[in-house]
């Protein structure tokens, strides 16, 4: 008998999409007070035929737990070529479904994985000046609040982070 | 080599066999690294157990022979239990659980105190505790009591002279774990024994990891209280004991039939009691060689874990330490990833991060000896036990740095 569902396990044991993105459009950087749990999304842009714009790459990084990691991978599975507007209508309960269900207690990694998508199209947003809407300010204000009181948690970590990035985007 | 001897067998070849067959029945080809959470139930303590749940179902409050029996052989394990700790028999309670013992001492010394004129309110306990101690230890401040917590250095060590000056003129218990689950560390029991003796202060200990793995004796060791469980040391589940030195004030928290000379009513549950006293009989004759056998492996994994696995830290003492206990903390990467990839390749461990606990909160023991949140959120615990063989360490050995190679590639913290 397994803790988590087949779906689950199959993002775990093959993680799709992960790594950074060179000179990326967006980037998400999510974490949970309460677990400790860090999501980094990586997202590149382009124009379709029809001129709209999609995510043409994802990658991302996470530190976390089976259910977080996992989550992160079916997100990237999911908004890979999709419509940024299609994106952002996707919902923690979209991959818990898609998963077939994870323990209540981990229901907060589907969120965490959501929140990190929207951080990156706020990123995007606010790189090429466009208007971001109210929900969108608010979520970002919101996570940029625990990204604060993380650092303090994790500090140690995000000083080698900082380092490591500074080294790949030469 | 395998060490263990089956009196049955008459060579070494012989006596692998058994090993391994037993090996493998109880754990197919699993490598199972997880004994300080519960163990198998050793095939010669089910077979003394066998006849209880059958023939000899007798309740042991029964005037009529069947009642009789039972009740017979209730006391000749309870001897035996005494033995082992070098107690008297009529010091031993049978309790349903570690938990349960753990619970009785703390709430059961602190209401005959209070009861009593003069009574103190004061405990002294570890930051280290079990929960169910440090919940007990809640709740009891809940009603009143002050609880003194005393903080460990960061081997998890409590230093004797630090209980010497909590302790006060109310102080009525003072309370400390032998070997910690987590970490493995064993506190200086004996000089906080003398320390209590010499004060008049009720010494308990919580023995549950420690019984089995290493000597205890409650008289040289200066022990008032004792707590053990059935199913840490190969014995079944549902059975758990609480040592009370001859005199001691204490008041049940369970009341009914009066069994267990009042301070337990319940209805004895005789095969898992037998059960425990066959474990503690066999472990009596086995404890030297075993321990010797589980240090040499825990060595071999801590220095290979440590050699192979970058940035990898050891949790605990480095020598004060359980035979059979590992604990190690893994930068950039979270416990409870690891131990899924572990089940993956066979191998079942444990970890103290926050994503494994239904609180969400990483372990407090693992803070208390100075681990920082994202310190504990990567840490991995791996106990052996009688079971375990140098091949499955090695296998351990082979299979846990890919494994934190692999995760630290996901992790945004380490290219």
């Amino acid at each position: 008998m397994d803790l988590y569902s087949k779906e689950v396990m199959k993002h775990f044991r093959k993680p799709q999409n992960v790594g950074k993105i060179k000179n990326a459009d967006g980037i998400g950087k999510v974490g949970n007070l309460r677990c400790g749990d860090i999501m980094y999304l990586y997202i590149k842009v382009a124009k379709d035929k029809k001129g709209k714009e999609i995510i043409n790459d994802i990658k991302f990084e996470t530190y976390g737990c089976t259910v977080a990691i996992a989550n992160t991978s079916l997100l990237t599975t999911m908004v890979k070529g999709k419509t940024i507007e299609e994106a952002m209508k996707i919902k923690k309960d979209d991959l818990v479904k898609k998963f077939g269900g994870v323990p209540f207690i981990k229901i907060h990694c589907s969120l965490l994985a959501v929140d990190a998508l929207a951080e990156a199209i706020y990123d995007y947003f606010k790189k090429i000046g466009r208007p971001i809407s109210k929900e969108l300010e608010e979520r970002h204000e919101a996570a940029e609040k625990i990204g604060e009181e993380l650092k303090k948690h994790h500090g140690g970590l995000f000083k080698v982070e900082e380092e490591l990035h500074k080294e790949y985007e030469k | 080599m395998q060490k263990r001897i089956y009196p049955h067998t008459t060579t070494r070849t012989e006596n692998q066999r058994y090993f391994n067959r037993e090996r493998r029945f109880l754990f197919g080809v699993g490598v199972y690294l997880d004994y300080a959470a519960t163990t198998p139930v050793d095939p010669r303590v089910l077979k003394r157990m066998m006849p209880y749940f059958s023939k000899k179902f007798g309740n042991t409050m029964s005037l009529h022979s069947f009642g009789q029996e039972a009740k017979a052989d209730l006391e000749e394990s309870r001897e035996e239990v005494a033995n082992f700790i070098g107690a008297k028999l009529e010091e031993i309670i049978f309790t349903g659980s570690a938990t349960e013992s753990n619970n009785l001492a703390l709430k059961g010394i602190a209401l005959a105190r209070r009861s009593s004129s003069g009574g103190g309110r004061h405990i002294v306990i570890s930051q280290i505790e079990h929960p169910c101690i440090m919940e007990s230890a809640k709740w009891l401040e809940s009603q009143g009591f002050e609880i003194t917590r005393m903080a460990v250095d960061k081997f998890g060590r409590i230093n004797p002279e630090d209980i010497n000056k909590a302790i006060k003129k109310e102080t009525i218990l003072v309370s400390i774990i032998h070997a910690s689950n987590e970490i493995g560390t064993i506190q200086p029991i004996v000089e906080i024994g003398k320390i209590c003796k010499e004060k008049g202060v009720y010494f308990h200990t919580d023995s549950s990891q420690s019984l089995g793995k290493i000597p205890i004796d409650v008289n040289l060791m200066n022990i008032d209280l004792l707590t053990a469980s059935s199913h840490k040391m190969y014995g079944p589940k549902g059975a758990g004991l609480l040592y009370i030195r001859k005199g001691t004030k204490i008041e049940p928290i369970l009341h009914g039939g009066g069994q267990e000379s009042g301070l337990r009513s319940s209805t004895v549950n005789v095969a898992a009691i037998l059960g425990f006293a066959e474990a503690c009989r066999i472990s009596k004759k086995e404890i030297k060689k075993e321990a010797e056998r589980l240090q040499k492996l825990r060595d071999k994994l801590i220095r290979g874990i440590l050699t192979r696995v970058p940035n990898s830290h050891l949790n605990g003492h480095p020598k004060m330490r359980l035979p059979n206990n590992a604990n190690f903390w893994f930068e950039f990467i979270e416990g409870e990833s690891i131990i899924i990839q572990l089940d993956l390749l066979g191998v079942a461990g444990s970890t103290g991060s926050a994503c494994s606990s239904i609180k969400l909160e990483p372990s407090h023991v693992l803070l208390a000896i100075g681990l920082k949140h994202e310190q504990a959120h990567g840490s991995l615990r791996l106990s052996l036990g009688k079971w375990t063989t140098e091949k499955e360490i090695n296998y351990v050995l082979k299979v846990l740095p890919g494994i934190i190679k692999n995760l630290r590639k996901i992790s945004p913290f380490k290219a």
